[in-house]
């Protein structure tokens, strides 16, 4: 990982290297060590939010599954996970069919006009999420949407939808817009040529778009924690408050899970990305 | 689905002056072509109109909407109006009014709400009301001051009333006045809140503090690590992105719980130190659970919001540039101050904007991790929000933070304008 040294290079250059290549290491230490320390501890027989001396000596008495196995059998983690997973895929479809079809007509709007919608599309990325929840919390108990999953789903479908405009609205600036004028040519309808023709050249940047809002979803809590009752509790939100509460290594378990779902999602997302970047490759070598 | 030539495009492509039919031809096409656009867009304004433009406006408008005393305690303004605490105690007609007024709140039941909006500017107005609602009857039309006074003597002063005049107004800028730290006296003067109840404005400056410098720390610790992702080969370079990216795709709370795991008293750090000898038992390190801990596991959440624009940048920096510098006789670190550093500074603008813009809306690691001294603006919203249920000021805090955020959205849009 490191970068290659001049051979003319003096000393002084020679250390500053060594020392350069240290504090990267140590910065990617940084932030990936967190990540990677909570695995272990997941498999911790005792309450214990730290490494026990039986656990550094790796005898095989201090690991257990015991945690996991309480992950599993706790009704209230498992209706977590299932209310994650419902908001999440609601949320998902809503945000990329909305933030697709914005994206395909953001593209053929005069710039200046784009730029504007853009603002007002994207706003709710930078505007800080407490405001937007404690928004939500009095509009969606005026209209009876508080409290229900419905009305999370339609939240974090907004709050992802931006995701999905930029990645297609990325993907379509390298879209050659002939290929639509050809279709229409041979006599596709719209709907048809959308199917058959652009769809599948932005593919990539829809779905990692829906994979963003997908994450954005799973990873909320603050609005669940307005809008949402006991019974809409997802699985974020079981952890805040097991942060809040009681610190039981269950909550440890549940991150490794989540961490082991970001990765396989990260690996997905960066295998499009590749394949995308190598079909475009090609298409401009022809 | 029709092509984005615009007429204007059409028209340049044309060597020959278009005669004015088809010009006129041509600009009908565009305005279709822009109205089927704006059909497409038009679901998802739709949507965030819904979940977030309307809500939110409603919200903001909290900060000034003031109806409870205004239409809980009518009589009772009517008698006020041309009052003023210097008079000293009002008529009778405001206490006879006032009489009226609380039976009707009693009859519908709105003396609480009544009782707790007064009670945010005046605490203990909540109990006074109530007790006085229990002991109406002695009020009689002969002397109401008299009764009242005998009810409660708070109903002998002229504060109280002032209370409820200030309270009064149908639109109110009080809740901002409040989360300036500000008040009215009961002649209706603004003045600074006494010193132990200035919250607001140290909270304000606490998170612009602690933005700027998470938005700082993540600035150092991103400039190296971009600065290795841009040169080195694409191979390897995407291995290392993907350290990056990871803990931008994991849970945020899962990240708050691995540093609580490694940060806290008995966690890995200070245990690991510990048998190292390095502390104590009794010098184990407070890392956590403190303004520490908010800039640590900040900076650990925001590392890849400054990494990305900051890389970006540094891949479209000429190479050859900082090679001339150094066949012209510059010392590498000469070559970088003078060239390559200038040629990054967008990047910088980007990714510190960023990084405080997303902080100074920080919530879920201060609540967490904060402890006391850790907690931000966000906090204190959601506090007024939950628990003291003072709507108008968390909306008033609200707007007043929307503000900086705009201002300094702002200042960024106008350093990167000048950068070119």
């Amino acid at each position: 990982m490191f970068l290659p040294v001049s051979p003319t290079a003096g000393p002084l250059e020679r250390l500053w290297h060594v020392v350069f290549s240290g504090l990267c290491l140590a910065i990617f230490a940084f932030l990936i060590l967190p990540l990677v320390i909570v695995v272990p501890l997941s498999f911790n027989a005792e309450a214990y939010f730290t490494f026990t001396r039986e656990m550094l000596s790796l005898s095989p008495e201090a690991f257990s599954l015991r945690w996991y196995r309480e992950l599993f059998t706790n009704p209230q983690w498992a209706a977590a996970f299932r209310n994650s997973l419902f908001v999440a895929v609601g949320a998902t479809l809503i945000a990329t069919t909305l933030g697709t079809v914005a994206a395909l007509g953001l593209a053929k709007l005069k710039p200046a006009l784009r730029a504007s919608v853009m603002i007002l599309l994207l706003s709710p990325m930078i505007i800080p999420i407490v405001i937007v929840a404690a928004a939500l919390y009095f509009f969606f108990t005026a209209i009876g949407l508080a409290q229900t999953l419905t009305g999370l789903i339609l939240a974090h479908a907004m709050l992802g939808a931006p995701f999905v405009v930029t990645t297609v609205l990325a993907t379509l600036s390298g879209f050659d817009w002939n290929l639509v004028r050809a279709a229409a040519s041979l006599g596709a309808g719209p709907v048809h040529t959308f199917r058959k023709v652009t769809l599948p050249a932005i593919a990539p940047g829809v779905i990692s778009g829906g994979l963003f809002a997908f994450i954005t979803s799973l990873d909320e809590v603050v609005v669940v924690m307005f809008l949402a009752s006991v019974d809409q509790r997802t699985v974020p939100r079981q952890m805040w408050s097991g942060i809040r509460e009681q610190l039981s290594p269950t909550i440890l378990a549940a991150a490794t899970l989540l961490i082991v779902a970001s990765f396989l999602l990260l690996l997905f997302a960066e295998m499009i990305r590749r394949r995308n970047e190598a079909a475009r490759a090609s298409t401009y070598k022809d | 689905m029709s092509a984005p030539l615009s007429a204007a495009q059409m028209a340049g492509a044309s060597p020959v002056a278009m005669p004015a039919d088809i010009e006129r031809a041509a600009r009908r096409v565009e305005r279709r072509q822009t109205f089927s656009a704006a059909m497409l867009v038009l679901p998802l304004i739709v949507l965030i109109a819904f979940a977030f433009l309307i809500p939110v406006g409603l919200l903001l408008f909290k900060s000034i909407d003031n109806p409870v005393v205004a239409e809980g305690l009518p009589e009772t303004l009517i008698a006020l109006q041309s009052w003023s605490p210097a008079d000293g105690l009002p008529s009778d007609a405001a206490y006879l009014g006032l009489k009226r007024d609380i039976e009707k709140a009693k009859a519908n039941g709105s003396l609480g709400v009544i009782g707790a909006r007064l009670n945010q500017d005046t605490p203990g107005a909540r109990s006074l009301l109530q007790a006085t609602g229990r002991k109406l009857d002695a009020v009689t039309d002969a002397d109401p001051r008299q009764a009242f006074i005998t009810i409660d003597k708070r109903w002998g002063e002229p504060e109280i009333f002032g209370a409820i005049r200030n309270a009064g107004d149908r639109y109110t800028f009080n809740y901002y006045l409040n989360a300036l730290d500000l008040t009215r006296n009961t002649a209706g003067d603004i003045i600074a809140k006494p010193e132990g109840q200035r919250l607001h404005i140290n909270l304000f400056i606490r998170t612009v503090w602690v933005s700027a410098l998470t938005a700082f720390v993540c600035f150092l610790l991103a400039y190296p690590i971009a600065y290795l992702l841009a040169h080195l080969p694409a191979r390897r370079a995407n291995l290392l992105m993907i350290v990056v990216l990871l803990p931008f795709w994991t849970s945020i709370l899962v990240r708050i719980t691995s540093w609580i795991a490694l940060l806290q008293k008995q966690g890995v750090v200070n245990d690991a130190l510990a048998s190292l000898g390095v502390i104590g038992e009794a010098g184990r390190l407070a890392l956590i659970y403190n303004m520490t801990g908010t800039i640590i596991v900040g900076t650990h959440i925001l590392l890849p919001f400054f990494v990305l624009p900051l890389y970006s940048v540094m891949k479209t920096v000429n190479p050859n540039l900082v090679r001339a510098a150094t066949s012209l006789g510059a010392s590498p670190f000469t070559a970088f101050r003078r060239v390559y550093f200038p040629l990054t500074v967008p990047g910088i603008f980007a990714g510190s904007s960023l990084v405080f813009i997303l902080c100074t809306g920080y919530f879920i690691t201060p609540a967490l991790v904060g402890g006391q001294n850790g907690q931000l603006i966000s906090n204190i919203i959601a506090y007024h929000m939950q628990q003291s249920l003072n709507w108008g000021l968390a909306a008033a805090l609200s707007t007043l933070l929307l503000v900086m955020i705009g201002i300094v959205y702002f200042l960024y849009t106008r350093l990167v304008r000048d950068q070119r």
